[in-house]
Order: C-alpha cells, then structure tokens, then sequence
C-alpha cells in the first residue's frame, strides 16, 4: 500500500509495527547492517539533503545516501539490525514514507541487459561515426578523383574499425536470430543478422580484392539505428515493469502473531499459519483473514466492499485482510489460506477474468509477424532474379539482394513504436502516472466506456461533515469529545470545528463510541445504538451526541467527491465516452453521487462477481471499458475490464490487477491517460504509415538494383531520424488537464 | 596523402579514449542518480 494511511485519514498506529523494518536489514561482508526502502514524498535536492543529514547524525550510521532518480534510500550501520525502525522512523519523523524493501526481489538481471546494450550502443556509435567520415572521402574522391590506393587504404581503415565494432555490438542480434532459427522460427533478427554478415563478409572480400563494393558504413550505421530503438524499448518496459515492482515491494506485509507462551513475534502475512492468534493493534491494517477471538471494534472494508460505513465487530465474526481496524486493539484467529476466504473468491474470479479476456498483441508485434517472412522472400528472389534470369554475376546480384535486405530492415518500424512508449510512459510518470503494462497504452486508446467504482475512486474514502443541525456549543463540544478518537467519523467531526477545544477525561468503548462523565450524568458520542437511539434503516454514515436531559443530536457524514470529479466526468462526456458507476455501496449513497456527478447510468449493491460480469457484458457487446477502481471487490472487474486503472490508495491486489496506477488526489488522471494514450496512437499509426511509405517505395528501386547497399543505409536512418523526431513531439504537447 | 595513414588513427584513437571514459562512467554509477547529482552541488552544508 503505498498511502492508503495518508488518505484514509491519518492513523498513528498505522505505521510499520515494531520489528518490521529490522526484517529487512542484511548484513554485509564487512559486518556493517544494510537497508534498502523506497521514500515517498520526495521532490528535490532539499528533501534529499535533509533525509542524509538527519541519518547522518546517528551516532551508529555508517552511509546514507539517497537518490533522487529512483527515490532510493541506501542506509548502512553498525549495530543492532532493530535500529532499522529506529532509522525509519527518523525518516517518518520528517515527514516521508519510507518503505524496507529486499532488493533482492527486484529483478538485476534487466539492469545488466540495459546497460550491455548501452555498451553496445555506444559501441556502435562510435565506429559508426569514424566510418562515415571515411565513406564521405571515398564518395567525394568518386567526383574529385581518388587514386585506387588510397581508396583501398580507406576501405582497410574502415573495415579495421567496423569489423571488430560489429562482431561486438551486433551481439544482441545473432543470440536473438539464432535462438529463432534454432527453434525452426523467423523473427525479426534473422533478416539483420544475415542481412550485416552477408555486407560485412562482402565488404571485406571486396577489400582483400582492392575492388568497389565494400560497405562497411551501411553495416554498422544499421546496426547503431537498431540498437537505438531496440535501448529504447528495453527502457520502456523497463519502466513500466519497476513501477509494478514498487508496487510488489510496498506490498510486503508484516503481522504480529502472538504464541502459544504469550510472546509476539512478527511474521509475513503469507507465512502466518491457520488457526495462529493474530494481534490487530488500533489504525493498523487486517494482514490475514480472520475471525474475530477477542476485542470489539470498528473496521472499516472499504476497500473490501465499497461500503463507506465503518462496520463493528465482536468475537466470532469474520473480517479481512485489508481493512482497517479503527477501534480497539482485536486478537484474530486466522482462517485457512486458500480456503473459503473471500480474497480467495477474489482471486479465483480474477484468474477466471483474466482467461477470458483474449491475450491483447501489440500492434508491433502484429505487423512484425508478417514482415520477416516477406523480406526473406523479398531478397531471395532478388538475388535469384538477378543472378538466373538477369544473368549477372553473383557479386553484383548479392548486392542487390543486401540492399533490400538492409533498405527494408526494420528500423523505422523498430523504432515507430518504442520511441512513442518511452516518450508516453515518461510524460505520464511526471504527472504522477504509472503505466505497468506494455500494451496498456495500446488499449486505452481504443477506449469507448469509463467506468468507476464510487468510495476511494470518485471519492477520497475520507468522510466529511455534512448537514449542520447543530448549534456552535454542541458541535463544540463534540469535537472536544470527538478528537480523542482516531475514527474517521471522530476525526472528521473534529476537523469541523478546528477551534474547539480538546476535552480531558473521554473514554472509549471500542467499535461504540466515546463517554464523558460530567457532574449532570454522563454525556455519549458515538453509534446509534451507543446513544440508545432507534434503529433506522439506510442511516449512513452517522455520530450522535447524547446529553442529560437534552434530545439527541445527529451529525450526518458523507464522503465526499474528489475535488475535480464532477469536471473530469463532464470532460469524459464531452470526448464522447459513456460514463458508468458501479458500487458496492448501498443505494441512496450511491444514487446522491451519482446525481452530484451527473451520471445517468449507475448501479449500487453490486457483488464483486456481477461488477466483473458486468464488464464482460460490456465487452461481449464490442464495448471497450476503462475500469477504474480501487476496492477489492474491484479487482475481479478490473481483470475483466479492457484496460483499467487504480488511485495509488487502492489496495494490493488492485493494484496488481490494474494497468495503470495513479497518485494524488485529483481525478485529472483518467482524462490525462487518455487523451496521451490516443496521441500516442494517432503518432504510431503516423509513424507507422510512414514506414511503410518509404518501404513501398524503397523496395522496388532496391529489388530493379538502382540502390547500392550504402545508399540503402542513408535512407533508412534518414527514416528513423524522421520516426524519432515525430515521437518527440508527444513530449511538447500540453497537458489535456490542469 | 601519406598524411591521413597518421591522421586516422591518431583520430581513432582519440576517439578510442572517449568511448572508454564513457565506459568508466557507465561502470562507476555516473548515471545512477542523474537528478540527484544537478541538485545535490545546490547543498554544501553536509
């Protein structure tokens, strides 16, 4: 959870019981501890100087260091490996979250990959460079003149520098191309790796015989534009696969179990075992499922079942991993993993959504797979025309065939697509926007239905005070009584009337409400049943203030809109797109938002199950969906949905069933997504159609053997130069919102 | 003309010794942290 604590009103417990950070710490080879954790909140050099500074200070504190790219924090120290909460509660203390993290989790193998291809890029670059200015002398001194010696001596320079730069940077090409061939498959590679080995054995037989055609530069000027797009791509997926990893890192939950002897011990809420005593202390979150063994409280399942209204709890009753328990500390025996568990359902309804819904190809790919085959084709007969029927000999008609080979290589196509995703997946993370899934960018684009869930999605799941019946002494001292509490609807009364002042001496009954005892009698704040106050049905969210000898006064609450939620629903409508609203919440709740929101298609007391067979109606009707949801009781509908999206306050499993994450408090986000998911698109298709333009017109003149390998070569980078520029200008293009 | 049989490779190797500084830099985390190193020369106090 990466600030569910934050947005679900502040709850003091809620920060990592004792022990959990020290789970993390390692020990190094020199004896030294080491933690790793991932700081939210930080925007600037400043943040960074104060968090090092602050760690710095500890006397036991070794390093600390942060950075700022990855919003990493690296702290080593010697002593005890309990310090580790000590220092993160130092870093809490300034005002950031600092997650513990094993790095180990995090995959290293790609960070090797992308920096082996960075290697080999500038590799490429390298020789690339050096050849061409080679290639300029040899072309001018065809005008001018040169003398053949010199000429050759060139092509020696050349071939010196190419050779070895090409037997290293076109590595990444002949593993691929091999591992394709060997399986008794085509890919893209194929057609590079034959295409440079053919030009560079060419090359270099036509240097040893001091001829013509040795092209050296159209080699390693493809090889260079290759690895550019191929860098790119590995960056794309790069980062949308570490924003899911940080997702997965801030996801590693921690309980307190107590044993057998009384002792408490922390455990991963995926190693607690059934029937383990589990202690919930007051504003923490349910790691497991569980029922109840002692304790009476309030939890609040929001992000479980949509329902904004805090439900209680006594022994024997079942509650779940997720919610939040915001009254007295509970002792839980935790039911079964895998057994009949709701998150269980969850999950076995997910994976069932998740297998009806067709695996979506990448546009890329689906071009790709055709193109291969047809340029292998293309090049052969090319040669064969040239060398049967044509009757010329087989050097002049392998030039031929490498010329298409290279004019046709895929650069501009490699390059179409991950030059837009790398400029789209930045833009969208500087707006506070994590794309985890390649594709999603695709699909979003096509996207014709939006569909929201209402508590923690259209709204902030923080309720607020509404319908003031009560005079300003009244509501006074229920703020006074109020703020003892850290029930959200205790809280939100005393953040009503910010001036009044605390009052001393207030007990409280867990998952009841709040007493004072006074002179006159005693004095109640709390639940309808607290205040002995008949039972009605469809309350909603609710406190009521009971006084001797005075009728009891009723504070009505409601959980509010996000701020930009009504503007961004009338922005969607505007764009054309169908706007639903699909809760779990009862109806009058859910119908009051809808009205404020302007939705005319809304359906409350949905079951996680009919939200994901809702979206699968939707889809069976050639709908595209957009879900976007936090609880849950989401994920299901999230899985089934085409593409979908979750507030970063969403819970765990949502947040992995989404394709997309957003932070911040403002709605903004869906109508940013889109609108740079079909910008995205609307350059794809440009940059795609300008590809084949070219090879359209290219391949012809290649195959009728006008085009020399070289020439071949400046065309091609010319057209990835044009793909790339094209791309950039997503990254000049302001914002759809705010 | 002889010249350029010097020119060249002293050029190459020039540019040699710049692809190698860049390695260095890669291998020695020059670009782990590229944000934090512009703000970080901004705070001396440390």
């Amino acid at each position: 959870m990466m600030d569910g604590g934050a947005l679900l009103a502040p709850h003091p417990a809620a920060a990592a019981p004792a022990g959990e950070a020290a789970c993390f710490a390692r020990r190094e080879a020199d004896g030294a501890l080491a933690l790793d954790a991932l700081v939210e909140g930080i925007h600037c050099g400043g943040c960074v100087a104060k968090i090092e500074r602050a760690l710095g200070q500890h006397p036991a504190v070794i390093s600390a260091r942060v950075n700022l790219s990855t919003r990493r924090l690296a702290v080593r120290w010697r002593g005890a490996d309990a310090l580790a909460d000590a220092l993160v509660a130092k870093v809490a203390a300034l005002g950031f979250k600092a997650v513990p993290f094993d790095p180990m989790r995090l995959a290293r193998a790609d960070r090797a990959a992308e920096s082996d291809l960075l290697r080999a890029l500038a590799v490429a670059g390298f020789a690339a460079a050096n050849v061409m200015l080679m290639s300029l002398a040899i072309w001018a001194g065809r005008v001018e003149g040169m003398d053949p010696a010199t000429r050759a001596m060139l092509h020696w320079f050349s071939g010196l520098i190419a050779l070895p730069a090409l037997i290293y940077a076109a590595r990444p090409f002949a593993r691929s191309a091999w591992r394709a061939l060997r399986a008794g498959a085509l890919n893209m590679d194929v057609p590079i790796a034959v295409g440079v080995t053919l030009t560079a054995g060419m090359s270099l037989h036509e240097t040893i015989k001091s001829a013509d055609h040795a092209y050296f530069d159209s080699a390693i000027t493809l090889v260079f534009f290759l690895l550019l797009g191929r860098y790119l791509d590995l960056r794309a997926r790069g980062q949308a696969r570490s924003a899911a990893e940080r997702l997965l890192a801030l996801g590693v939950r921690t309980v307190t179990v107590i044993g057998a002897d009384g002792t408490a011990a922390t455990v991963a809420a995926e190693r607690v075992a059934p029937g383990s005593i589990v202690l919930v202390a007051p504003g923490e979150r349910i790691g497991v499922d569980g029922t109840v063994a002692d304790g009476r409280s309030s939890v609040d399942a929001s992000l479980i079942t949509g329902e904004s209204v805090p439900a209680s709890v006594k022994p024997g009753d079942t509650v779940y991993a997720g919610a939040v328990n915001l009254g007295g500390p509970l002792r839980l025996k935790s039911l079964a993993a895998g057994a009949d568990t709701l998150l269980a359902e969850i999950v076995r309804l997910m994976e069932a959504a998740e297998q009806r819904k067709s695996r979506y190809i990448a546009l890329a790919d689906r071009v790709s797979r055709l193109y291969a085959p047809v340029v292998h084709l293309m090049a052969l007969l090319t040669f064969a025309g040239w060398w049967l029927l044509a009757g010329v000999s087989w050097e002049s008609a392998l030039v031929n065939a490498i010329a298409v080979l290279i004019v046709t290589c895929p650069c501009a196509l490699g390059l179409a697509v991950p030059a837009v995703q790398v400029i789209a997946t930045g833009r969208l993370m500087r707006r506070g926007i994590l794309l985890k899934s390649g594709t999603a960018l695709e699909r979003l684009a096509t996207v014709d239905t939006v569909v929201f869930d209402k508590t923690g999605t259209l709204t902030l799941g923080r309720p607020q005070l509404v319908a003031l019946g009560a005079d300003r002494g009244s509501l006074a001292l229920a703020a006074g009584i109020a703020g003892n509490s850290t029930h959200p609807l205790a809280r939100a009364l005393a953040r009503a009337a910010p001036e009044a002042r605390l009052i001393a001496g207030v007990r409280e009954e867990p998952g009841a409400g709040l007493s004072l005892a006074t002179a006159e009698g005693e004095i109640r704040l709390g639940s309808r049943a607290w205040c002995s106050v008949d039972d009605a049905p469809d309350a909603g969210m609710e406190m009521w203030l009971t006084r001797p000898g005075q009728a009891p006064l009723r504070f009505a609450f409601d959980d509010t809109a996000r701020p930009d939620a009504a503007a961004v629903i009338g922005a969607l409508k505007r764009r054309g797109l169908a706007v639903k609203l699909i809760s779990g919440d009862r109806r009058p709740a859910v119908a009051a938002m809808a009205e404020a929101l302007g939705i005319a298609d809304w359906q409350a007391e949905v079951r996680p199950a009919e939200k994901a067979a809702i979206l699968g109606r939707i889809a069976a009707a050639g709908g595209k969906a957009l879900m976007v949801g936090d609880g849950l009781n989401d994920a299901p509908a999230l899985a089934a949905a085409h593409v979908s999206l979750s507030p970063a306050s969403a819970a765990d499993i949502s947040q992995t069933a989404a394709d997309a994450v957003f932070q911040g408090a403002e709605l903004g986000a869906v109508v940013e997504l889109l609108e740079t998911a079909r910008a995205a698109r609307r350059l794809v298709r440009q940059n795609i159609a300008a590809a084949i333009a070219y090879n359209l017109i290219a391949v012809p003149v290649a195959v009728l053997g006008f085009l020399t390998p070289f020439i071949a070569a400046i065309a091609m980078s010319s057209s990835s130069l044009g793909v790339v520029g094209n791309a950039l200008r997503l990254a000049r293009r302001k914002s759809a919102w705010k | 003309m002889e010249i350029i049989a010097y020119l060249i490779p002293v050029a190459i190797f020039l540019g040699v010794l710049a692809l190698a500084a860049f390695f260095w830099a890669l291998k020695d985390g020059q670009y782990d942290d590229p944000d934090g190193a512009a703000e970080r020369i901004l705070h001396d106090d440390d």
